[in-house]
């Protein structure tokens, strides 16, 4: 068995940010595992631009984003190990991994991030009635295949749900010579960026159905067609609207899930509501020693983000890793998510950490206008600001700072919610 | 006198707005910020894009390419500048900032590549 400082799980921008961080911060020995056969993760098949307005101050694209990351690595000489797949993790930090040089080995962490992203949400999950023809795709897929692969997915074209995935690939198709028909959406509003909507959608006279479904995908041997159909209040196809569209692909933006087999295998916490790890401000897990970060931990709409919460991850593990510190903290304040706000990324903060301030992220469970994002300490409002536009497509932050729990020494929860006034 | 309606893009707001020109003259109406009103007449009067795609590559690690305008090109001259680019292939070694196409499709701009590419 072999032994290391930290250990990443995930080559993509989340496991690259922490990396680079956890090095700066003065672990020397920290090794990246990888599945695919490159470092970069899904940003390499994100061709569009519009990639580290925040970090870098210029619109890049993924790849340009991912290989000033890579770059990085490559500066630091830190290790990693591509098309290696880590199978399981156990509660003390041992990693199970496999890849063809090595077989089976086993690796002692000192530190685990996690960072492994997220998958996109299948057909099988939505209950679509039909056959399986060919021409169903997740649009991340049909994105790998045109971008990476180069393939011709599709010539007509409709795409279910206005995530942006599926919007990027909207346009991407359209530019490719494909017809794009329509995209349909189950919710009354797009989880789409509103600048996706404009620039992969409006520009090129694509048509965007809210509250609409498919109902049905025709054809057997592939797709000739799908029947689409307005949805109720209750998101229950309204007899009478259906609608005929001939295609011979069907794109599914439909949500992503992070990808937490491995936490599990840990034992680590998992939200109902996120789909990833519970973590504290330092994003350690329930279990010590091991960090989530990326859309492992929760789906961000914006890399930027991502490489941010990474670098806090990477900080974390380096702190952690240097002192070895095992016995779990005891000063954990719940973080509460009510009345319109679904989640908070942390979930705990610790009365004890070393930050001066924490950044809370989360998302609001439904388009809100001039609504107020409020913070209580217990029966007290800390925090009241008015926001124009609350939607659940993007991800809102505010920063708690540390001190201002001082005047609250038994505070045993934080409250964040939505108020109308 | 022209009118348009537009959602502006430059904050999660997406402020619906109006933009008229009168004889060359632009109003912006239903922004809530400068921003707003600056992208409102742009993009009526002259707006532009940033165009991305692939390139296939021959003799590189990847089959693929990614690849773009290196600054934004009027809105008008994106398919022309798809269609030079499913034209075009190129050697490995690539590296980002590789002039693939010069003056693309007569707008002055270069496409340029986006990863580096090593031969395979």
């Amino acid at each position: 068995m072999t032994e290391h400082d930290i250990v990443i799980i995930g080559g993509g921008p989340a496991g690259l940010a922490a990396a680079a961080a956890a090095k700066k911060a003065g672990t020397e020995d920290i090794l990246i595992l990888e599945r695919e056969g490159h470092l970069g993760g899904i940003l390499n098949q994100c061709i569009h631009n519009g990639f580290g307005l925040h970090t870098f101050k210029e619109e890049l694209t993924g790849p340009e984003y991912a290989s000033r990351y890579i770059d990085m690595i490559e500066k630091e000489q830190i290790p990693y190990k591509l098309n290696t797949m880590v199978l399981s993790i156990s509660s003390d930090r041992v990693l199970t991994v496999i890849n063809r040089e090595e077989g089976l080995i086993q690796i002692k962490a000192g530190a685990v991030i996690l960072a492994m992203g997220c998958r996109e949400r299948p057909r099988g999950a939505l209950n679509i009635p039909g056959y399986r023809p060919a021409g169903i795709y997740s649009a991340g897929t049909a994105q790998r295949l045109m971008n990476l692969d180069g393939y011709e997915v599709g010539k007509e074209v409709v795409i279910l749900g206005s995530g942006d995935i599926g919007l990027i690939m909207a346009r991407r198709m359209t530019l490719e010579g494909a017809k794009v028909k329509v995209v349909a959406e189950l919710m009354p509003y797009s989880g789409g960026l509103k600048r996706n909507i404009v620039q992969c959608l409006d520009d090129y006279g694509i048509p965007l159905k809210l509250s609409h479904t498919v109902v049905e995908i025709h054809g057997k041997e592939r797709v000739t067609g799908v029947t689409l159909a307005a949805v109720d209040e209750k998101r229950r196809p309204v007899p009478g609207t259906e609608e005929y569209y001939s295609c011979d692909t069907l794109l599914l933006s439909v949500g992503l899930i992070p990808e937490n087999e491995l936490s599990k295998s840990a034992g680590v916490d998992l939200d109902q509501i996120t789909g990833g790890p519970v973590v504290n401000d330092c994003l350690e897990t329930s279990i010590s020693g091991v960090f989530a970060c990326g859309n492992v931990l929760h789906v961000h709409d914006l890399v930027d983000y991502v490489s941010e919460e990474a670098a806090l991850a990477g900080r974390s593990a380096a702190a952690y890793a240097g002192s070895q510190k095992e016995e779990p903290s005891s000063s954990n304040i719940r973080l509460r998510a009510v009345n319109g706000v679904r989640y908070t990324v942390p979930q705990f903060v610790n009365r004890e950490s070393e930050a001066e301030q924490w950044k809370i992220r989360f998302r609001v469970s439904d388009v809100y206008r001039d609504r107020y994002i409020s913070i209580y300490y217990g029966d007290e409002r800390v925090y009241h600001k008015k926001k124009k536009v609350l939607a659940p497509g993007e991800m809102e932050q505010v920063a708690i700072k540390k001190e201002s729990l001082e005047k609250y020494p038994d505070l045993a929860e934080i409250v964040i919610c939505t108020e109308e006034d | 006198m022209e009118e348009r309606e537009l959602i502006c893009i430059c904050c999660p707001l997406g402020c619906p707005m109006t933009v008229r020109i009168d004889n060359g003259a632009v109003t912006v109406t239903g922004n809530s910020c400068a921003r707003g009103a600056e992208y409102g007449e742009k993009e009526v009067l002259s707006p532009t894009r940033v165009v991305t795609s692939t390139v296939k590559v021959i003799d590189g690690e990847f089959a693929m390419v990614p690849v773009k305008t290196k600054t934004d090109i009027p809105k008008g001259k994106i398919f022309d500048c798809m269609k030079e680019i499913q034209k075009a292939s190129v050697h490995a070694p690539v590296a980002i900032g590789d002039v693939i196409i010069e003056n693309c499709a007569g707008t002055g701009v270069s496409i340029v590549a986006a990863r580096n590419v090593k031969r395979s």
